[in-house]
């Protein structure tokens, strides 16, 4: 009936056959459309193959034929669940590579979004991890609060996804008047919610169970992975590019970067809660000292940087996003290459998926925490 | 002659309409309760307070096209939900509801209810086989794996009762709690019998053949339309009867302290009352927990809740040979519990506290700056 594979092996009197699932690219648990070729033998894994480019757009290529400004929704579409992040990473690339001043007030909101971004990503993983551990009630917990960073990102940026909002030179407008009274009280509401949110999964018996051990990746692997982000921190490297090469006005603030120690799923589900509340006084401080001022150093809307070439790096949800930017002083760049967190991170999943169980790959798959928009470009 | 098969029909219909309306009503209760935990409303449009939603439900699955794969094996594909359904229906023939109210008020029920009930399994085995879907396949095979593992719990659970009753016959076990549930005298019963009761209907946190984030719905996947809703029928008619015998086995059934045990309306509505809070129970467990692995259910059934039962069952027969009072055998239940608690929160846990695994560090706070 089914039709089964490869060799079979003799256990005393039983024959046992190895079989072929096609986990994804339609599996509720893969994140998308990734696709991984399953060798099982019974439950247990014995090999992996995994498959991407069902997203692929080809957003590099894309960008060059694009003038620069347009090129920040090309971006967006990246990693769609933290847009800011990744508009921030362009634009600070062509700010870099036409020596642009971006003005102080502009700083304090890029850096606010952006945390906040992080924190409503971190928010979707916890709700999804919950989902892959079988738990169904911690998604609307995660997403209560989400919907409410969405309602704010959309009366400062006037969308709820695809921003286009950080702009070349600064962002696209001021925020609203009573910014700094709605994010003081979405603040509060945030870390009510993360807490509860937390105690309703992270120290469970059974959660414990299923994610405690599993997918252990130890840091000199993560780091010949080039892993980066919560999974590289997760395994006890602490490496943050907001610490390590602060950009922006990172330098300014005082947080601490959560690191795990076992580098199992656990570690890299709670680094990322963790990392929630550091986000959150981060944004605490930034509105604290945010200054009065322009938003934007006004340019020109056709830019012309002058040649040469640029790599820019930034502290995504996902990890460490590159962005490699040549120009030939055309209006359009030369080449723009992305070095997408998710990407790298993924390329540890056959070692880390051999001889576990099926149940056990929709979790450590999901403690990688990735965007196949920013896996396959 | 005429007149027995026409009893029979009519009862027949009587106990698929009763528990039809029972289903309706568990599905409506379930979402709208899981709505609550979840911080939404549950169904709101069709009818007041979306009470109609699970008629809604039903018509849209009658009417669904009933997809078929080329590739299946007819004949089992179209038995296997009647294989799973038909042993959950016959199980009711002797569930008491009230203290008259059975069809058949057999000696030997609960050995009834035993052997039908783990015929099912066969066929969610079949329809995983059948369906030639690899999903499927692996759902019906940790079916088998899971269901035939957590009947033997069950069962040897389900002995302490007989012993204490005396009795195999429903009605009696329920009339000799009448001083005493034996929620109280055997409270290590209750549990075995309530996680293997969760584990047999896979059920949150053990819902793992049909593990929709792993198996996309196991033996099901490859159904739809009215065969689907068989299995769907079968699996809430199984949820409320695994209630029924909680409350029947442990907290006394349709007896209540105050209330009169003989007449039907008053006894009913109490049966009922504790059914549905102990389905209330099952639907908590169910927005609350996360799902165990295969191995890990295996292995807490197989070397914790086999153990704890044949303790049990040596505890109840130590209890009626030496004639003990009751309260030393709750005594030993309550401690056998608390000590398989600790036991095993000491066992699961891998990391000597989890909160220590992941710290917070700050370069600019703490000597040295590594990166």
């Amino acid at each position: 009936m089914v039709d089964v594979s490869v060799e079979s092996q003799s256990e005393g009197q039983l024959d046992t056959v190895q079989m072929l699932v096609n986990m994804g690219p339609q599996h509720p648990s893969t994140h998308g459309v990734f696709r991984m070729v399953l060798m099982v033998d019974g439950e247990r894994i014995v090999d992996v193959e995994p498959h991407i480019g069902y997203l692929h757009r080809g957003s590099e290529k894309l960008c060059e034929g694009e003038i620069y400004a347009q090129i920040v929704t090309l971006f967006d579409r990246l990693d769609y669940i933290s847009n800011l992040n990744n508009e921030m990473a362009f634009c600070r690339a062509v700010e870099k590579l036409m020596s642009l001043e971006v003005p102080e007030r502009a700083e304090y909101v890029r850096v606010i979004l952006c945390e906040l971004n992080r924190v409503a990503s971190h928010l979707l993983f916890f709700g999804t991890f919950g989902i892959d551990a079988g738990a169904m009630t911690p998604i609307m917990y995660a997403f209560r609060d989400r919907e409410k960073i969405q309602s704010m990102f959309e009366a400062v940026t006037g969308a709820r996804m695809m921003h286009n909002y950080i702009r070349i030179g600064g962002v696209k407008n001021d925020v609203p008047d009573d910014f700094r009274q709605r994010m003081t009280a979405l603040i509060g509401e945030l870390r009510q919610g993360i807490d509860e949110a937390d105690r309703l999964l992270s120290f469970g018996e059974i959660f414990l169970a299923r994610s405690k051990g599993i997918g252990v990746i130890a840091p000199e692997r993560a780091i010949a992975y080039g892993a980066s982000g919560p999974t590289l921190r997760a395994s006890g490297v602490p490496m943050d590019v907001r610490k390590d090469a602060p950009y922006s006005i990172y330098d300014r603030f005082d947080f601490g970067i959560p690191i795990g120690e076992k580098g199992d799923s656990w570690d890299r589900f709670y680094v990322r809660v963790e990392e929630m509340r550091q986000s959150l006084s981060i944004i605490e401080q930034a509105l604290r000292d945010m200054p009065e001022g322009p938003t934007i150093t006004p340019t020109r809307l056709v830019l012309r940087p002058p040649q040469g070439e640029v790599y820019v790096r930034g502290e995504n949800p996902r990890g460490e996003i590159g962005v490699y930017l040549v120009s030939n002083g055309a209006d359009r760049p030369y080449r723009v290459k992305v070095r997408p967190p998710s990407f790298c991170n993924l390329m540890a999943i056959r070692e880390l998926l051999l001889n576990t169980y099926v149940a056990d790959a929709v979790v450590i798959l999901g403690s990688l925490d990735i965007v196949l928009g920013e896996v396959d470009r | 002659m005429l007149l027995d098969v026409a009893l029979l029909v009519a009862l027949s219909l009587t106990l698929l309409t009763a528990l039809s309306v029972v289903v309706l009503s568990l599905v409506w209760i379930e979402r709208k309760f899981l709505g609550r935990i979840q911080m939404r409303m549950g169904p709101m449009h069709v009818g007041p307070f979306g009470l109609l939603q699970p008629v809604a439900d039903a018509i849209k699955l009658m009417a669904k096209e009933d997809l078929l794969s080329s590739w299946v094996d007819r004949v089992i594909y179209w038995v296997a939900p009647l294989v799973v359904f038909v042993p959950v229906l016959m199980i009711w023939v002797t569930i008491p509801v009230a203290r008259d109210l059975v069809i058949r008020n057999l000696d030997l029920g609960l050995f009834y209810i035993i052997a039908f009930s783990v015929l099912s399994i066969v066929g969610l085995v079949a329809a995983g086989w059948a369906s030639s879907n690899k999903y499927a396949v692996l759902g019906g095979f940790r079916a088998a794996a899971q269901l035939v593992s957590y009947e033997i719990p069950l069962i040897l659970a389900v002995l302490g009762v007989a012993m204490l009753a005396q009795s195999m016959n429903l009605v009696q076990v329920v009339n000799e709690q009448n001083v005493w549930v034996y929620a109280l005298i055997q409270p290590l019963g209750l549990v075995i019998f309530f996680i293997a009761g969760l584990a047999e209907l896979g059920r949150t946190p053990f819902d793992i053949h049909p593990a929709e984030s792993e198996v996309v719905g196991g033996p099901f996947v490859e159904y739809s339309g009215a065969h689907w809703s068989v299995f769907f029928l079968a699996e809430y008619i199984n949820t409320f009867a695994i209630a029924a015998l909680t409350v029947l086995l442990y907290f006394g059934g349709w007896l209540f302290p105050g209330l009169p045990g003989d007449v039907p309306i008053i006894s009913l509505a109490v049966f009922l009352a504790k059914t549905y809070l102990v389905i209330l129970v099952i639907f908590w467990i169910r927005g609350t927990y996360p799902r165990l692995r295969i191995d890990q259910l295996m292995s807490l059934g197989w070397k914790v809740l086999v153990p704890l039962a044949f303790v049990n069952i040596l505890m109840t027969g130590a209890y009626l040979f030496y004639g003990w009072p009751a309260w030393v055998l709750s005594l030993l239940s309550v401690a056998v519990l608390a000590a398989t608690v600790w036991g095993l929160s000491k066992a699961m846990r891998t990391a000597p506290r989890p909160e220590v695994t992941v710290r917070i560090y700050n370069p600019t706070s703490e000597a040295g700056h590594a990166g």
